[in-house]
């Protein structure tokens, strides 16, 4: 069989086991659901995110333990994961070739020469790694804004669920993402980018690309010349898909192992092979010394400019709450590679990756929005923990989250604290009975909780003119057979009161099982009343699931918002005094 | 065009293209007349939805075979003994009928926590329709929270499948707008709907819980669930809108569960200790009746409830169930 196709089957097969691994990470019992699968597998793989979390928090997170095959195999063999393993090296591999097979060969050979700005991913890379370098400046993990397996794994989740809605097989009702045009916006531009030059993404600006051209840089095998002299008919260079010159001084950094030049070489001058190219070979990366000082002092440098904002400090963002289990800010930053995995796996939908609100920093990391999706976080859940392939999001249990058990010491894990709006809530506002919230608080004792008050609504001090048995007439109108909904009641002055049972424009009746002390009499001025049952909340019991923010009726601004004070993994972000 | 072509330009080229382009005109013209709307946009501008009106599924009645009232810890034995005392399931399905049992699957929670129907109880009557004949058994729910695991962290998903029964999540297409006559507040309003459309009966299957808001859930409650888009803004009139529930959904049967009553924290509970065992279930023909006995196992007296009276007065069933001579049992 021919190498190149051994290297297709290979790209399909990872590609194929990368939107599996994407459909498996739904919540479920089922063999297609998520039960044991390795889904956060390529993402293990990928150096750049062990390196990244190395960088910042000074260990290897054990799951990130594959990414060293991937290294042992690039510094042996180069660029091999580009060729044969990336999902997203292979769709920019298909979508290249399919929009420029039917250039000219010319053409095509132009396309794949080497450019300078192949350089770019370098400088990407070190700016990327600088800023996750030094502790004593402030370290941020921003390799996942441009690391092409997050990057793959956040879009084609989203993607999966634009298909799913007219299928509904990941999920029983359609799924929304507020950040979702941007990552579909950025996947796409790099997509059709194969158009204008094939693998744009990998020659100019992926990290991971650069990051595995420096580890391959003593690769024992390469792609190289068995002979110094050949016809020089470029064909080498028409399916190349590095860009890295094979038909002269090849650029081992840049080849990434696709073999097309290989195949192409109709004088079989091309081989794969220990000894360096006959016709001169270049392994270094072309990084200029200017190029690397820049990166490195602009990864230095923005962390402290990002940071002016003061969004880790005393300027910290109310609404990102962060999942539970989720680390302290500083430390999740730290971690969170943004591949939305959490998102994903989420049950209710509740997840969503953040937009700038939250500082630069939040961008795409998973900040809870209780206004999407089917319910708040799930008091029963702890999913995104044990997806989460760097541990941004420690994979708890659900005693720890609880506070049961071993953890009851400690207590339970809030997300923040739920927080009425007395002008918005009905009952406080409006004079209007709901308690939506209350019905729909998990816990127990629910930490939502009402007092009774019976208020006297507008106009709603009238004059008795007549009373027969339980109907008392009035010589004020009233709205009709609005009041006979079980909440209204009849007062009169001495605080008695009984429920209205029907009313018209003029009388009231009353439950006839109501006895009152003194029978109002004609001339007397009663009182309707609606019972209202006032939520409160109380803070010490309230977890900042949501759900009640997520139920409030009063749709557009909800008149209870879950807000971060109060969570538990933020010392700094406490409400109350703890004895 | 270029100029090379310029020079050969001749009549006949003309003609072609002034042949295309009246034929062009003609298209934009054409297309103009069809779609000019001299109106512009009415006030309300979204279609009128069409609506759906849910079947009656009730079943002729049997004069002292209305309701009855079962002792026992054990769901499927105290179930089966109080259908039978009603005249037994073939009563109510018929030979390849197509039967929707409706639990209130409302919470993600464990069926130990007593916040939805207990599966044993749903799995039973799943095996009872099934050995009474019938073709199919839909269980169904329109949960509060999300509805997947609501069905499968209340064990209900996986009891009612074993049980032979087809689970149904309900989807955006399964919903379809309702108004119902003498009502006040459903009006032109979205229900769960399409798993009932084509069913032959309708059985509910609901615990008895403790409810700030309107007293107690019960098997009234219970169709809540029918209710789609924002179902929440009838908490502002829950009586009314609980009374209008009754008389919107007219079941084959309801089977109130009183095994274990969640007598605080309710509806959704999340503590044992929020649970009393009652060792009741009840199983009504009348479910305004199965409520005003249920309500005792609360602690509360039907005139605690008003959506009872409401739906008295709007004649779903009556609140007197001492008049429908309830048969008792033990097992």
């Amino acid at each position: 069989m021919k190498i190149v196709t051994v290297r297709r089957i290979s790209q399909v097969f990872f590609f194929s086991l990368f939107v599996w691994f994407c459909i498996v990470a739904t919540i479920g019992e089922k063999v297609w659901q998520i039960r044991g699968w390795p889904v956060n597998w390529f993402l293990q793989l990928d150096p750049l995110v062990a390196i990244g979390t190395i960088l910042t928090t000074h260990t290897l997170y054990w799951p990130l333990l594959w990414a060293l095959v991937t290294v042992v195999l690039t510094i042996i063999f180069g660029r091999f994961f580009c060729s044969w393993v990336c999902p997203f090296g292979s769709l920019h591999h298909f979508v290249g070739f399919l929009g420029n097979r039917k250039k000219k060969l010319a053409r095509k050979i132009q396309l794949n020469k080497y450019r300078k700005a192949q350089c770019i991913k370098y400088f990407i890379l070190i700016f990327f790694l600088f800023m996750a370098a030094f502790p004593s400046i402030g370290v941020t993990l921003q390799t996942g804004l441009l690391d092409p397996i997050p990057l793959v794994t956040r879009s084609f989740q989203l993607l999966l669920s634009i298909t799913d809605r007219s299928v509904n097989f990941v999920s029983a009702t359609p799924r929304f993402y507020e950040a979702g045009w941007l990552i579909l916006l950025i996947f796409f531009t790099a997509v059709l980018f194969n158009l204008i030059i094939p693998r744009f993404y990998c020659r100019f600006i992926c990290p991971l690309g650069a990051l595995f051209a420096i580890l391959g840089r003593f690769a024992i095998w390469r792609i190289g010349k068995n002979q110094s002299e050949c016809t020089d008919c470029k064909l080498c260079e028409r399916s190349c898909e590095g860009g890295c010159e094979p038909s002269g001084n090849i650029r081992i950094s840049e080849c990434v192992l696709c073999f097309n030049c290989r195949q192409d070489c109709k004088d079989e001058i091309i081989s794969y092979q220990t000894r360096p190219s006959l016709a001169g070979e270049i392994t270094n990366p072309d990084i200029s010394r200017r190029g690397f000082v820049l990166s490195l002092a602009g990864g230095v440098f923005v962390v402290p400019a990002v940071r002016l904002s003061n969004k880790l400090g005393s300027n910290w963002y109310h609404r990102v709450i962060r999942p539970p289990g989720a680390l302290p800010e500083k430390e999740f930053l730290k971690r969170c590679i943004k591949c939305g995995q959490c998102m994903r796996v989420c049950p209710t939908n509740v997840i969503q990756l953040g937009g700038i609100e939250g500082g630069l920093e939040n961008l795409w990391t998973p900040v809870l929005n209780n206004r999407i999706g089917s319910s708040g976080c799930q008091l029963n859940c702890v999913a995104c923990g044990q997806v989460c392939p760097t541990s941004a999001i420690r994979p708890i249990t659900l005693s720890e989250k609880l506070g049961t058990d071993e953890f009851a010491d400690v207590g339970p894990i809030k997300l923040g604290t739920a927080f009425f709006d007395r002008n918005r809530c009905l009952p406080w506002a409006m004079d209007k009975p709901c308690i939506v919230c209350e019905e729909n608080c998990p816990l127990s004792p629910k930490a939502i909780y009402t007092r009774e008050e019976f208020i006297t609504i507008r106009d709603g001090i009238v004059t008795v003119t007549k009373v027969v048995d339980n109907t008392i007439e009035l010589e004020t109108a009233i709205a009709s057979d609005k009041f006979a909904t079980g909440d209204y009641y009849f007062a009169v002055e001495d605080g008695a009161r009984a429920q209205i049972t029907a009313n018209t424009e003029n009388t009231i009746t009353i439950s006839p099982d109501e006895k009152f002390e003194k029978i109002p009499a004609a001339g007397d001025k009663i009182e309707i009343q609606v019972r209202l049952q006032r939520p409160y909340v109380d803070i010490e019991k309230c977890t900042g699931c949501g759900v009640c923010e997520h139920e409030c009726p009063v749709s557009g601004k909800k008149a209870i918002r879950v807000s971060a004070e109060g969570e538990t993994r933020s010392a700094d972000r406490t409400l109350l005094l703890k004895r | 065009m270029t100029e090379q072509n310029d020079k050969n330009f001749g009549r006949r080229q003309f003609l072609t293209r002034t042949g295309k382009a009246g034929i062009s005109i003609a298209a934009a013209g054409t297309a103009s007349c069809l779609l000019y709307d001299a109106k512009g946009p009415p006030r309300q501008a979204v279609k009128a939805e069409e609506l759906v009106t849910l079947p009656d599924f009730s079943v002729p009645t049997v004069t002292g075979q209305t309701m009855s009232i079962i002792e026992g810890s054990d769901r499927k034995q105290t179930v089966t003994k109080a259908i039978e005392l009603l005249g037994g399931m073939e009563r109510f399905v018929k030979q390849g009928e197509t039967v929707a049992i409706k639990p209130n699957v409302a919470f993600a929670r464990p069926p130990m926590l007593g916040a939805t129907a207990h599966p044993e109880l749903v799995a039973a009557v799943v095996e009872l329709c099934r050995k009474a004949g019938a073709k199919l058994v839909y269980v169904t729910d329109n949960p509060i929270d999300a509805s997947a695991s609501c069905f499968t962290l209340s064990g209900i998903r996986k009891a009612a499948s074993a049980a032979g029964a087809r689970v149904i999540l309900p989807k955006a297409h399964h919903f379809k707008h309702t108004t119902l006559a003498d009502g006040k507040l459903i009006k032109n309003w979205p229900i769960f709907f399409g798993p009932f459309a084509r069913v032959d009966k309708l059985i509910g299957i609901s615990p008895v819980k403790h409810h700030a808001r309107a007293g107690a859930s019960m098997s009234m409650k219970n169709w809540y669930g029918l209710l789609g888009g924002r179902r929440n803004i009838f908490h502002q009139d829950i009586n009314t809108i609980i009374a209008e529930l009754s008389m919107m959904v007219k079941p084959t049967l309801v089977i109130l569960d009183g095994t274990e009553v969640m007598v605080t924290n309710g509806p959704t509970g999340g503590s044992i200790s929020d649970l009393k065992r009652e060792n009741t279930l009840i199983a009504s023909c009348d479910m305004v009746a199965a409520d005003s006995f249920g309500c005792s196992l609360l602690g509360l007296k039907p005139a605690d409830l008003p959506y009872l009276a409401k739906a008295q007065i709007a004649g779903a069933g009556t609140t007197s169930y001492g008049e429908l001579k309830p048969i008792l049992g033990t097992v």
